[in-house]
């Protein structure tokens, strides 16, 4: 079985998201870092690895991004994926979701995988979509919010997280797999394997060694078009009640949400 | 002096950060959120230190030959730094090990470093290092613990007997680097002194067997630095074979003193990393609690009074950082580092304790609960002040080292 993970360079959690209003997209400076959500899929992929139920050969980690996220990939590596494939390309830039994810299935084509497995969602873009478009590009099925895996030869058995409770799900392989971060703790990159990271295999791939059609990518290709950005409106500061006297206090707010015709 | 940069100090490689980036989310959520419990219960942190012995983290400094990273001191401190901001009974853990993988590294035999290194890179076997004496503590030459050649023994045998204080690890460790006098009639005494490679049963009290003698009294009870035990020795008739002297009976015999003397200035920048990374979490814990807790109408990090704090505290932090990875940095690039290595030990403990002070007064009466984190660390920070030489003796040594190099 080989699996491919999934991963994106994004922002660091600690730097505040901003948009460039004279692009329209994400700036992108300061630190960045592996996107958290992935390390749960890079996790599940070694935790079926270690598992044993089924003989995986490989598992790959796959990127889209800009030479910077070359750290996202040794990261991953020194999560345990065994090689990395990094698609980059000036004519990618600027992709939309669906372009996004156009490009990453035509990389995906050439490593035929058994399983591709992805976070929930991006730290920075927050999309949650990229799987879907992915698995409709690469016609398989797909499954979202996946926090417990089974897998034997040929199918797996997933359970999602739904709003309802839980939904346990029967999928044929190959498949495209977007886990939860409920699904697994990710473990820590020992110090041999980061110091390791570089040596694994590294493929740098341009549109063309795909055959990505440019004119489907980037800016150019993307069918979204970004108009223009407001900063969202600062929230009103609230009513802050002192509890002096509880009593006191519970009058007080039932007679505020009274007043509003709440209760 | 080196030529270097105020940036080269500072910056990392791409390993140094992703190893940083590791070990700070392990104290994230691993160290700092179970310190209060082992603290308060003063019980080894064994899960952590297991996760640690997966992690590499006994073996940072070890070369890969012998199972080790072979990485520098300035990434150890690095490592150290990160490590004590989450709790510095865990850098305890691996400090006294990294002091005794260095002096089997620079002085041991081959014959040494191929039996004791490859379990030390993974943790299996865990070190400590001993000088101080009940009586004794800065100044090592008057140390009393003896060791005499037995006669006629086959294979040659030393006899140790006499008290060691302040052990780190001595009750867990399986070897302890030890100095004692084989000399008495040396002048200067220093020349007299042999550093011997105990070894012993880790966890074990009353050492039975080949290494009877050896004797391991409960462990001390401390003010903080909890969870670690520090430890007094007792030799009474242990024999350690000679094959066990530092560097080997004949190159090692009477040359202990200035073996651990350089092992102490490693010992420094060390330490030095420990004080840098308990300031940064006091100063961590300052800035959030006073952006939270108001008096006045406002927020207290709004008072200049407490941004002064702040201030101070950050500059003092940042200082410290520097002296520090430039003592390393010195040290790896094999220059002269022992006046670094010494200033850099005084300024970062002293701001260790007066960063801790400062979080605590922040905090006000519930620093001074056991509900609040700076608690721990008020009881910590002041063991700096006092391990691998006192702020005193660092400002003797640096007076004479300074004297001394620029002597008219």
């Amino acid at each position: 079985m080989k699996i491919c993970v999934l991963v994106k360079e994004v922002p660091d959690a600690a730097v505040e998201k901003r948009i460039d209003p004279s692009t329209g997209r994400m700036d992108r400076s300061g630190e960045r870092n592996l996107n958290p959500y992935d390390t749960h899929a890079i996790e599940a992929a070694m935790q079926i690895k270690e598992g044993g139920a089924v003989e995986v050969d490989e598992i790959v980690a796959v990127t889209m991004g800009p030479a910077s996220a070359v750290r996202a990939l040794h990261k991953a590596v020194s999560l345990g994926a065994d090689r990395s494939v990094h698609l980059s390309d000036d004519a990618l830039a600027g992709s939309d979701v669906a372009a996004t994810g156009y490009a990453l299935a035509q990389t995906l084509e050439r490593e035929s995988p058994d399983l591709v497995l992805l976070g929930q969602q991006s730290d920075d873009g927050e999309c949650y979509t990229i799987g879907a478009v992915l698995a409709d590009h690469l016609r398989m099925p797909s499954l979202t919010q996946v926090i417990k895996m089974d897998v034997v030869e040929g199918k797996l058995t997933c359970e999602r997280q739904a709003e309802y409770g839980y939904d346990t799900v029967e999928i044929r392989t190959p498949a495209v797999i977007s886990v939860g971060d409920a699904i697994n703790e990710p473990r820590y990159p020992s110090l041999k394997a980061i110091m390791g990271a570089k040596k694994k295999p590294l493929e740098a791939l341009g549109a063309g060694d795909v055959g990505v059609d440019i004119s489907k990518v980037g800016a150019e290709g993307s069918q979204v078009d970004c108009g223009t950005f407001k900063a969202p409106p600062a929230k009103q500061a609230g009513t802050i009640i002192e509890d002096e006297d509880t009593i006191e206090t519970v009058g007080k707010i039932v007679a505020w949400l009274d007043e509003r015709k709440l209760i | 002096m080196a030529t270097a940069t105020p940036d080269t100090y500072t910056e990392k490689t791409d390993e140094q950060k992703a190893i940083i980036e590791m070990v700070r989310q392990f104290a994230d959520e691993q160290i700092i959120p179970n310190a209060e419990h082992y603290d308060h219960e003063d019980e080894f942190p064994e899960p952590i230190v297991e996760q640690m012995r997966e992690l590499g983290l006994f073996g940072v400094t070890i070369p890969e030959e012998y199972g080790g990273m072979g990485l520098d001191l300035t990434t150890y401190v690095m490592i150290v730094e990160e490590l004590s901001r989450g709790w510095i009974s865990i850098s305890g853990i691996i400090n006294t090990h990294f002091i005794g993988s260095y002096l089997l590294m620079k002085f041991g035999t081959d014959e040494q470093k191929q039996r004791w290194l490859p379990r030390m890179a993974t943790g299996e076997i865990r070190a400590a290092f001993s000088l101080s004496e009940p009586e004794v503590g800065s100044d090592v030459q008057a140390i009393k613990t003896s060791a005499k050649k037995v006669d006629d023994s086959e294979p040659a045998m030393y006899e140790i007997n006499g008290q060691k204080m302040w052990v780190t690890n001595g009750l867990m460790s399986g070897l302890v680097f030890v100095l004692v006098k084989t000399d008495p009639d040396a002048d200067p005494r220093h020349r007299g002194m042999t550093c011997f490679v105990a070894e012993k049963e880790p966890g074990v009290g009353e050492n039975t067997g080949e290494y009877a003698g050896f004797t391991v009294p409960p462990k001390l009870k401390k003010m903080g630095y909890k969870g670690v035990e520090s430890t007094e020795l007792v030799f009474d008739g242990y024999r350690c074979p000679a094959e066990n002297v530092l560097g080997g009976e004949q190159a090692g015999l009477n040359k202990g003193f200035a073996q651990m003397m350089d092992a102490l200035e490693v010992g420094r920048a060390n330490v030095a990393a420990r004080g840098v990374g308990i300031a940064q979490r006091a100063l961590e814990l300052a800035l959030r609690y006073s952006q939270e807790r108001k008096t006045f109408g406002k927020p207290i990090a709004e008072h200049q009074a407490i941004q002064f704090k702040l201030a101070d505290m950050a500059t003092q932090i940042e200082a410290a950082r520097l002296l520090t990875l430039k003592s390393a940095r010195l040290k790896d690039a094999g220059e002269r580092s022992d006046l670094e290595a010494g200033m850099a030990k005084l300024f970062a403990s002293e701001a260790g304790r007066f960063c801790v002070e400062e979080s605590f007064r922040i905090h006000g009466g519930y620093g001074y609960s056991k509900e609040y984190e700076i608690e721990r660390l008020y009881r910590d920070a002041p063991l700096l002040l006092i391990g691998e030489g006192t702020s005193e003796i660092q400002r003797m040594v640096i007076g004479k080292k300074l004297l001394s190099r620029h002597k008219i």
